[in-house]
């Protein structure tokens, strides 16, 4: 079976088709080429494949592309705003809070779900809200200290 | 994962026809449970049924003392809702603690019931406040609906709609999570309500199940934390593996019911 999904990702809207088995995020690397969200386990739990869906971040390694049919979808990709990073990528950036960055465009988005639902989130209130994004790399604490900065930045 | 096929039904009435037509047809809600056992292959349904296009089914409503939450609510909803907060909530409290924010924006209750994991939480929440599950059938209380390890009362073509809670006196969750998946090694939701005082455990067993011992101490002595010294929760039949064994499940049931009472006030 083949079925033909339409919906908007980083603000231009697409079309596919593809197989009702096929996960967003093989929608988006494979048919889309939008190879920033990555795949870091087969359990539901790394978060490295985070992205938006209708604003709120979700895991798309276990969302099927059918699932997002109609929805706005926004990815790593479009974080950026002509050639200047996001707050939140610019943080990251600054203080460090990538090693491999296998991790960060997961990170780096579920980050900015944080931010826009709490602008001033404690040290502890990140730790918890990061608990679906597992990091082998930096031992999270300049991960921390990033949208820490980041959420101050954006506070102007 | 194996091939299936996808519909997306508009009204209950076609979704639980689907499933009646094609036994090896499954619902998908959130997906967070569905999905990763799709990937890993541990399931082959020959279709999806996506509720995720019925309208209706989401959604929050307090009414006099009774808050009814539809089976596809999500996680986070739930836990941000002033009303649920307002009304009950240790409820709200217990959504905030499923899992991780990612799979709080997609998994839903009526998903989470459906599956009766052994470990998961609103099923504590359901049978702690002797909740109504409402299907597209028939009304069924949480204690007849669950029925056993990832086994309910529901039929093959039947689907969870809504699930009603009864406002209780007062009421709270403590979980022991397993620190990588967060589900409960135990958890404990304890409730003062108007048919008594109930204590709901889950993770420790085969499914969620009633601590009568500990309801029993709590209604003789009063329903306060002291009342529960002493008493024991039998470790027979309970769940052994690398994270706890049985003996030590049992302990945490009167240690995590304790702090539930201290915490409901
Ligand atoms: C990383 C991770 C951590 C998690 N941690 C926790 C945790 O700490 N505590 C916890 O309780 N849960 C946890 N979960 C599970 C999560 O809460 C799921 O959302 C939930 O168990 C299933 O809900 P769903 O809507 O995603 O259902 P789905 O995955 O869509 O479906 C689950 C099952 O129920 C059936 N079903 C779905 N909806 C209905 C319905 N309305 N009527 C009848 N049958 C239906 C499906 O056919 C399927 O068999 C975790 C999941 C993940 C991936
Ligand atoms: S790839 Fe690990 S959670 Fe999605
Ligand atoms: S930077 Fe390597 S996994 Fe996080």
């Amino acid at each position: 079976m083949q079925v033909e999904v339409s919906l908007t990702v980083n603000g231009a809207a697409v079309t596919a088709t593809v197989e009702p088995r096929t996960l967003l995020v093989q929608l988006l690397r494979e048919h889309l080429a939008l190879t920033g969200t990555h795949v870091g386990c087969d359990t539901s739990q790394c978060g490295a494949c985070v992205v938006h869906v209708n604003g709120a971040s979700v895991k798309s390694c276990t969302m099927l592309a059918v699932q997002a049919d109609g929805a706005s979808v926004t990815t790593i990709e479009g974080l950026a705003t002509d050639g200047t990073l996001h707050p939140v990528q610019e943080a990251f950036r600054e203080h460090h809070g990538l090693q491999c960055g296998f991790c960060t465009p997961g990170m780096v988005m579920s980050a900015v779900d944080l931010l826009q639902n709490n602008t001033s989130p404690s040290e502890a209130e990140i730790r918890e809200w990061l608990e679906g994004n597992i990091c082998r790399c930096t031992g999270y604490h300049n991960i921390v200290k990033a949208v820490q900065h980041a959420a101050a930045a954006m506070r102007g | 994962m194996y091939a299936f096929t996808y519909q997306k039904p508009k009204t209950v009435a076609e979704a639980a026809a689907a499933l009646a037509a094609d036994g090896d047809a499954k619902v998908v809600s959130g997906g967070q449970t569905l999905i990763p056992t799709l990937k890993q292959r541990l399931a082959a349904p020959s279709a999806l049924v996506d509720l995720g296009s019925i309208e209706g089914l989401a959604g929050i409503t307090v009414a006099g003392d009774t808050v009814t939450i539809g089976a596809m609510t999500k996680h986070a909803a739930v836990a941000h809702s002033a009303e649920v907060q307002g009304a009950i909530p240790a409820l709200a409290a217990l959504a905030e603690g499923i899992g991780d924010p990612q799979v709080r924006n997609r998994g839903t209750i009526g998903g989470s019931i459906a599956n009766h994991d052994p470990a998961a939480d609103y099923p504590a929440g359901c049978l702690g406040l002797g909740a109504t599950i409402v299907t597209s059938k028939r009304e069924l209380s949480a204690d007849d609906f669950f029925t056993g390890m990832f086994s309910t009362a529901l039929e093959d073509d039947e689907l969870v709609t809504a699930v009603r809670f009864p406002k209780p006196k007062r009421a709270a969750y403590a979980k022991f999570p397993n620190p990588a998946s967060r589900y409960a090694i135990v958890g404990v939701f304890v409730a003062d309500t108007a048919s008594g005082i109930r204590v709901a455990v889950t993770g420790a067993g085969g499914g969620v199940f009633r601590a009568t011992e500990l309801e029993a101490a709590l209604t003789a002595k009063g329903f306060a934390a002291g009342s529960l010294d002493g008493v024991t929760v039998s470790s027979d039949g309970l769940n052994s593996d690398i994270h706890a064994s049985a003996e030590y499940r049992a302990h945490l049931i009167t240690v995590m019911a304790k702090r539930a009472v201290a915490a409901a006030g």
